[in-house]
């Protein structure tokens, strides 16, 4: 099953290669992963994804943990959360489907970003399934160019009060 | 105090009451040697080889119960510690590993003996560090030995810029290590120790399965106390052995590949086995399925990740294995159990298990004209009286240690069990005796294993160690010839050692003393003579060439398919 992991790391050098020598050496696979500052600079966080069966997730997270310079590790796809990844796509776009392309991203909410006379490049935002949709529908029309940050997520607020 | 990096560096260690440490000096610490020079608080061992510097320092560290150390120089001395850091993290054992690296301003230029040794170090490290700025020096050297030492020990290595060293700086006041994220846990849950106790007591076939993790928490007092006050049976890994009494009749010995036939056998039919300390290694439970299938399965680790890693447990406790077999013993002594009832329960168990151990005991045939290795693991058993620090190489040799050497304190067998690192036991013996100087202490080795690391003949006699060497000569690298004659029909492709030099003048060269036996009969008066020689003494023991250890398991079989005597 896939699961996206969060985890709070300490913002130090070659904290990011001791988790994807983990990674390699315990022969776990990651699907994506994404990490920038948080608002404590001493402090970045990591999404990553990941696929495995329970004792495999329980293992990449317990490992994880066990890195002195991990704070915290989170299995996000164990809470109800928001997931998002963006996209940027250059599509060959000559006068009979520029139109196409542009219905296409209005009806994804992408935007256009840059524009030559035959292409259309496009940012979309949205789940892993919502950028593998859009990409479906643009690949007849001639996708020139892809490229995908990764998931980042977010465990939604509580709504008790 | 203004002082130098180098200065602060002995003081950090004087700090940590280090009194030995092992290394070879280079360019990059040629003025951390300055220093060392300039000071007698601390000794500096050298090794002729900086393998051997993390092997001995790896065994001060088991015999002393405290972290060991050692010292390198950049590039090829920090490349050439890590089969002994990668041996130190397999068995988890407190070291601290310091490496010179070239000139901060240099890093990354592929200068004069730079290698990017943190790197190369990540994943045999339980944690590593370069310091960049002298400011960090002090609290790193700090947070190393507290890393090395707590939770579940493991080599730390620090890479120390040759700059950095050179700086001056106020050396902090000392302060408690605290980290924001490293915490281990070492108090168990006591929900989980109740609910693990009641189901020792609910069992009819328990056995007690422990690992290095009882030698390393110090908990074997706490573990024996516990067997015995329930009449429990214990089997031991290789690195738990000591950590309960071999001698005890409640005693199994060694389980799994070359366990005993009455420790395999006991574990199989298990119904509740509890796991202390051990992680459930593939030389230990053969084919997993079929280990301990019908048990109910308890297993106390300090490190959650070694908790359902190969094997699905149903109750598990992370905790030290001291603190968690301390409040079991409360447990049981809180509850109201008639012990004497409880001990007499474990009547047929223990009755069944006496008939496996003699229907196949610990065996071997004995023999007139020719030494069988095994005959002189027991001879230096009674001749010690099972008192000495046993070392071993890698092979058949540190099986036959393993089973033929009662081992009834913990720390007395040092070997490389998770790495199995030929070459180990040598200067392994060398730290072991720094640690331990009144004691016997006795590398049982192979002929192979003794040429990976013969040259610390140098620093031993340097050091005047009373070391003994048992050497089980059969001309052969001995374990993977019996796999080959076993599985590939005889195919003994490079395992004959078809030069093996004159053991005995080779220790002579060195200015040790070399003794030769090649009849049984010689056996017993060779120890005697090594044992009352207070100078290294090599013994060569020329064995029986083609003897097989056993019981065997062969590789991915279940463990109750054992190949007997
Ligand atoms: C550094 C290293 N290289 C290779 C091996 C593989 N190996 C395991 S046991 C063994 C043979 C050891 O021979 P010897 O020291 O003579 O011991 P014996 O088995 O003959 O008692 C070998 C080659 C190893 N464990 N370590
Ligand atoms: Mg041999």
């Amino acid at each position: 099953m896939k699961h996206t992991i969060s985890v709070l790391l300490q913002n130090k050098p070659g904290v990011l290669s001791r988790v994807t020598g983990l990674f390699s050496g315990r022969g776990f696979n990651i699907e994506s992963l994404s990490v920038a500052q948080t608002m404590d600079n001493e402090i970045s966080c990591l999404t990553l994804v990941t696929r495995g069966d329970n004792a495999i997730i329980e293992q990449i997270t317990k490992q994880l943990h066990k890195l002195i310079d991990v704070i915290k590790v989170t299995d996000i796809s164990e809470t109800d959360y928001v997931e998002r990844e963006m996209a940027l796509i250059r599509i060959k776009a000559e006068s009979s489907t520029r139109a196409e392309v542009l219905r296409i991203a209005d009806i994804f909410r992408a935007r256009v970003v840059d524009v030559s006379q035959k292409s259309y490049s496009i940012e979309v935002t949205g789940s892993q399934g919502k950028i593998e949709a859009v990409t479906e529908l643009l690949k007849p029309i001639g996708i020139q160019e892809i490229v995908r940050t990764g998931s980042i997520a977010m465990t939604r607020a509580s709504k008790k009060y | 105090m203004k002082m130098t990096g180098t200065q602060a560096f002995m003081k950090c260690l004087e700090e940590e009451n280090v009194k030995t440490i092992f290394g070879f000096p280079g360019g990059s610490v040629i003025d951390l040697y300055d220093t060392i020079l300039k000071q007698d608080k601390i000794h500096h061992v050298l090794v002729r080889h900086e393998q051997a510097a993390v092997h001995a320092a790896d065994a001060f560290a088991r015999v002393t119960g405290d972290v060991g150390v050692a010292i390198v120089t950049s590039g090829p001395g920090a490349t050439n510690t890590v089969t002994g850091i990668a041996t130190a993290y397999l068995d988890s054992i407190p070291i601290v590993v310091f490496t010179g690296q070239v000139p901060t301003a240099l890093i990354g230029n592929d200068a004069f003996q730079e290698v990017d040794i943190v790197g190369i170090t990540r994943p045999c490290t339980k944690h590593n560090y370069l310091v960049k700025d002298i400011k960090d020096l002090v609290p790193t050297i700090r947070e190393a030995f507290h890393v090395a030492r707590s939770g579940r020990p493991g080599p730390v290595l620090v890479d120390l810029p040759k700059d950095v060293m050179a700086s001056m700086i106020n050396f902090p006041a000392k302060k408690e290590v605290k980290m924001r994220t490293y915490k281990p846990t070492y108090e168990p849950h006591p929900g989980q120790i109740a609910k693990a106790c009641k189901a020792i007591m609910k069992a009819k076939r328990p056995v007690l399965y422990i690992g290095g993790g009882v030698i390393l928490g110090k908990a074997s007092k706490e573990l024996t106390e516990f067997a015995k006050k329930l009449d429990i049976p214990v089997t031991m890994t290789l690195m738990g052995l000591g950590g309960f009494p071999g001698s005890d009749p409640l005693s199994l010995g060694m389980l799994g590949m070359h366990g005993t036939y009455y420790a395999n056998m006991a574990v199989a039919k298990s119904d509740v086995l509890i796991a202390v300390g051990a992680r459930f290694d593939d030389r230990v439970t053969g084919k997993v399925d079929e280990f301990a299938s019908g048990a109910k399965i308890i297993h106390i680790d300090i490190d959650p990740t070694s908790i359902s890693k190969n094997v699905e447990v149903d109750i598990p406790i992370v905790a030290g294995c001291k603190e968690a077999m301390i409040q079991m013993n409360k447990w049981v002594d809180a509850a109201d159990i008639n012990l004497d009832a409880k001990k007499s329960e474990m009547g047929p168990w223990l009755e069944q298990i006496k008939e496996w151990k003699e229907k196949h005991p610990l065996s071997y045939v004995e023999e007139t004209d020719v030494i069988k290795p095994q005959f002189v693991i027991e001879k230096l058993d009674e001749l010690t009286g099972g008192d000495a620090i046993v070392t071993t190489e890698v092979g058949q040799h540190q099986m036959w240690a393993a089973q033929f050497y009662h081992f009834n304190k913990p720390n007395t067998l040092i070997t490389s069990g998770g790495l199995g690192t030929m070459g180990y036991g040598f200067p392994a013996a060398m730290g072991a005796q720094m640690a331990a100087p009144g004691r016997t202490v006795i590398d049982v080795a192979g002929d192979g294993s003794m040429q990976m690391n013969i040259q610390e003949f140098a620093t031993i006699m340097q050091e005047r160690l009373p070391i003994k060497i048992a050497l089980l000569n059969n001309g052969y690298l001995g374990m993977v010839r019996q796999w080959q004659e076993l599985f590939y029909d005889k195919r003994y492709s490079a395992t004959p050692m078809e030069v093996v030099p004159d053991f005995v003048k080779l220790a002579e060269a060195y200015g040790a003393v070399g003794l030769r036996a090649t009849k049984p009969s010689e056996v017993e008066p060779v120890i005697k003579e090594a044992l009352a020689t207070d100078t290294c003494v090599l013994m060569d023991f020329v064995i029986a060439r083609e003897e097989g250890v056993f019981p065997m398991v062969p590789a991915g079989k279940a463990t109750t398919d054992m190949l007997l005597v």
